[in-house]
């Protein structure tokens, strides 16, 4: 049994210690927000936050997530009011929508550790997470306004 | 105010449900140029479905009758019924239709189709259930109909303000005969219908609710991994799953066949109790395949054969006026050049998948479909299932682009849960999905012109690269019925000698539709050489085009593309280019602005968009498809190719199948021309137009022409 905690619940997950966390997230413990699109961190689209850092869940083993905290896309706000699904909502960004959990979860790192990103920054940020609808640009837009969103939050 | 007339066979009210709920729904025939209406009779026999439903509480349940892939049907199809039927959108509920043709006519979501196709009869059959439910009322009121209205799901009476909600009025609205003609709004009554209204679909996409083909989960389902031949055609010799079977959670591994049209793909599945199980069991399979055939193709091969073909064919004719052979023949100033295309691959971010449940009554399906009538009849035909048994559910489509409308994947899917007895999700790996096809196809162009006194005098293009209707093996004595996609129609009516041609050329690599089919491809030639066409001509390529495109929504369009980009004050050399294309009924034309940076890198500093696509429901979804065009389109032009070697495909994942990403997004700007031509299409007439535009901007920021695709914008 390998114990992990995702979105702040403990779970005791008989798997194969070299199955990816990805499969133990969507196949086991049953959530499917986290995606599969290429198995070989190239895309981005399963990406979550193993204590509070994005990593490509597709090629990160089970037995190093024991005993560590999991954030998937489920556990990222209680009511989909994170400043960046505020923004992703108010700019309309998902097309098919396939990406958006990975690319979320990228931004929302960049956004913890840079207030106030700049294209760069997003560049540098974003530059893993594939999306093959084209939604980059309001990607790169919902950033900003999220970082606006995050800011006035702040003062309040 | 238009006056739509309805005959009363339009409208079926659902019997069993009349007492509940009014349903309304109306028949396409797959294919029909006009909607023909079958009567109530005709329904006997399959189980009646509608779009619209509105249960006694007052609930509104819409049908999306297409596929969700991003393109928007599911924000779309609701906006345009809302609108007549005076509901507000944050009141309904939208489901997916099942497949079923005989309900909903085409449900293939493929050519752009879903709101040019079906907008006029939705308008129609919505504002039908108003008129329903305000004679429902007006006869409760004692009133006449006429001095009521409907808002917001009411039926408000207006001299005496009395209100009654549409679930009040459902049960003596089902009662009523449907109207013989309905009034439909003008444009400028619109209320939800040209506005920029947030997708229904959004919060679900960004807080992973959405459910997509990979997320399905039956109980008992297992899970399979196929390890099909490399070499695409080839067979099964022999296979050994023993190690396989050691992996712990894996069931079962045996063989099984995918009918890719008129040809069939051999595997070795592995099942198993995770997805992960089954990709390690299937990498512990030792499969002997029989590769004997075509597998020794190499990509360099295609492109001489196409290259050979096109200097010494002349094809099957596809359209000719005048003589433009005697006339280039005898120009002092032509040009006669080659341009080349690539093979590509969808490269859906959900790669293929597919839940099946065999059982001995029924046949159920879940998946990301682009077209679950298709699915539907071919599961039925393969598996000798009544259609009625064959139940094709819809979830979220991670991408579609043409992939997802090919029916082997759900053929396999059902094949191998017949197999085991019970439910299975076929997942299929990036590598799969990249290595497996089908392609688009790459294609290679001719073209020969002449000028004379500053005016083309003649043009000839042909086109040499595989056909899709090929796979059927039909139509071979036929050209390629899209060889003029993507070429504007106007041209014709200017140029008075003007020819198009197809060379066929045979090869059996599996070939399908990409995102705007053809004219992702005709369109860089045809485009790229109206450009070349203009410089020997000495004339600005906009004004050049204005002489041949006449027609009033050209001109407007090309207006609007110098208004937008500040054509006019561009400098000489400064990096500006353009092409317009046309594709399912859309005009779409770009300017392109590149410039060299001081690491001596090509960068795209600007792209202007303008669509012409008439009625439009939803302004921010158009805006949001041709800016996914262009991403798509540079990929195509700058960033990536499938190539084959020895028969097999060179490229395995996102490592060296590489991806437009965030630091390659140019800035696009998109305008919509407003007029009230019909609708045209939305999803693909953005991509054609991009790659000609890029590569003439490059040509007049470095004098070189492209003509070969794709390229790297790094050493141009």
């Amino acid at each position: 049994m390998i114990n992990i905690t995702v979105n702040g619940q403990h779970h005791d997950v008989d798997a194969d210690p070299n199955m990816p966390l990805l499969w133990v997230i969507r196949d086991i413990i049953g959530l499917t927000g986290t995606k599969y699109g290429c198995g070989a961190a190239q895309c981005g689209a399963c990406t979550v936050h193993l204590n509070g850092e994005a990593v490509r869940s597709c090629v990160t083993k089970i037995n190093r997530a024991a005993g560590q905290n999991i954030v998937t896309i489920e556990g990222l706000s209680i009511n989909n009011n994170h400043p960046l699904q505020l923004a992703w909502n108010e700019m309309n960004v998902p097309q098919c929508g396939y990406c958006q959990s990975g690319q979320l979860m990228s931004a929302a790192v960049l956004l913890r550790e840079n207030l106030n990103p700049t294209d760069q920054d997003i560049d540098d940020a974003m530059s893993g997470n594939i999306c093959r609808c084209g939604t980059y640009q309001r990607i790169r837009a919902a950033i900003h306004k999220a970082a606006d969103i995050q800011r006035e939050g702040a003062k309040i | 105010m238009e006056t739509n007339a309805i005959s009363r066979r339009n409208f079926l009210r659902a019997s069993g449900l009349a007492g509940t709920a009014l349903c309304l729904g109306f028949y396409f025939p797959a294919n029909a140029k006009k909607e023909q209406l079958m009567s109530a009779t005709d329904q006997s026999g399959f189980e009646f479905n509608a779009w619209i439903r509105i249960d006694t509480d007052g609930k509104v349940t819409l049908t999306d009758h297409r596929a969700e892939m991003g393109q928007g049907s599911y924000q779309s199809v609701p906006q345009i019924i809302a609108e007549e039927l005076e509901v507000n959108m944050k009141d309904i509920n939208v489901i997916f239709a099942q497949g079923s043709p005989t309900k909903y006519g085409s449900q293939i979501t493929g050519g752009s189709s879903t709101i040019r196709g079906s907008y006029k009869n939705l308008l129609k059959l919505s504002a039908a259930a108003r008129e329903m439910l305000i004679t429902a009322a007006a006869n409760q009121w004692n009133a006449s109909a006429n001095e009521c209205y409907a808002e917001s799901g009411h039926v408000i009476h207006k001299p005496s303000g009395k209100k009654l909600n549409y679930g009040e009025l459902v049960t003596a609205a089902a009662k009523l005969p449907p109207p013989q003609e309905v009034k439909l709004k003008k444009i400028s009554d619109y209320k939800l219908i040209r506005k920029p209204l947030q997708r229904l679909d959004t919060p679900m996409k960004t807080n992973g609710e959405a459910i997509f083909g990979l997320d399905k989960r039956l109980p008992g389902m297992l899970y399979a991994a196929v390890e099909r031949n490399p070499r695409l055609r080839g067979k099964v010799k022999s296979f050994d799953g023993s190690a396989a079977l050691k992996v712990p959670g894996v069931k079962q591994v045996f063989k099984v066949q995918m009918i890719v049209f008129n040809t069939t793909r051999d595997g070795v599945v592995v099942i198993a109790d995770s997805t992960w199980a089954a990709m390690q069991g299937r990498k512990a399979l030792r499969v002997e395949w029989d590769d004997s055939g075509f597998e020794h193709v190499n990509t360099s091969d295609i492109y001489k054969a196409h290259e050979e073909l096109l200097k010494t064919k002349e094809g099957l004719s596809f359209k000719k006026q005048g003589q433009p052979d005697p006339i280039i023949e005898q120009a002092s100033k032509k040009i006669d050049v080659i341009y080349q295309t690539p093979y590509q691959s969808h490269g859906a971010m959900e790669p293929l998948n597919c839940v099946a449940h065999y059982q001995s009554d029924k046949i159920e399906i879940w998946g990301p479909i682009q077209a679950p009538d298709w699915v539907q009849g071919d599961i039925s035909d393969k598996f000798k299932m009544p259609k009625d048994k064959v139940i094709v559910n819809m979830t979220f489509l991670g991408g579609g682009f043409g992939r997802k409308a090919f029916l082997d994947y759900t053929h396999e899917a059902v094949a191998i849960s017949k197999q085991i007895g019970g439910p299975v999700q076929v997942v299929w790996t990036r590598e799969d999905d990249l290595t497996q096809g089908p392609y688009r196809a790459g294609i290679s162009y001719r073209g020969e012109g002449s000028i004379e006194n500053g005016e083309i005098s003649a043009l000839k293009f042909k086109m040499a690269g595989q056909n899709i209707d090929h796979w059927n093996n039909n139509k071979r004595d036929k050209a390629n019925g899209s060889t003029t996609e993507g070429f504007l129609k106007p041209y014709f009516d200017n140029i008075k000698n003007i020819s198009f041609a197809d060379v066929p050329y045979e090869m059996p690599l599996p070939n399908m539709w990409w995102r705007s089919v053809y004219a992702s491809t005709n369109g860089f030639a045809y485009e790229s050489f109206i450009n070349e066409m203009a410089v020997l001509a000495e004339q600005d390529q906009l004004d050049f085009r204005r002489k041949y495109l006449k027609d009033e929504r050209c001109q407007a369009l090309i207006d609007k593309m110098e208004q937008v980009s500040g054509w006019k004050s561009r400098k000489k050399n400064e990096g500006f280019g353009v092409a317009i294309t046309e594709c399912f009924e859309t005009m779409v034309g770009q300017i392109v602005k590149v410039s060299r940076h001081t690491d001596g890198k090509v960068k795209i500093d600007q792209v202007w968009a303008v669509m012409d696509c008439g009625w439009y429901v939803n302004p921010d979804i158009i805006k949001a498809q041709v800016e996914g065009s262009i991403v798509m389109g540079l990929g195509a032009a700058a960033i990536h190719e499938i190539t084959f070697k020895n028969g097999l495909v060179e490229q395995k994942n996102f490592y060296d199948y590489l991806m437009p990403r965030m630091s390659d997004m140019p800035p696009v700007e998109v305008h919509i021309m407003e007029n009230t031509a019909d609708a045209g299409g939305v999803g693909e007439p953005g991509l054609p137009p991009f790659a000609p535009a890029l590569t003439d901007a490059i040509y007049d920021l470095t004098g070189k022409r492209i003509r070969k695709l794709p390229f790297n914008l790094n050493t141009v």
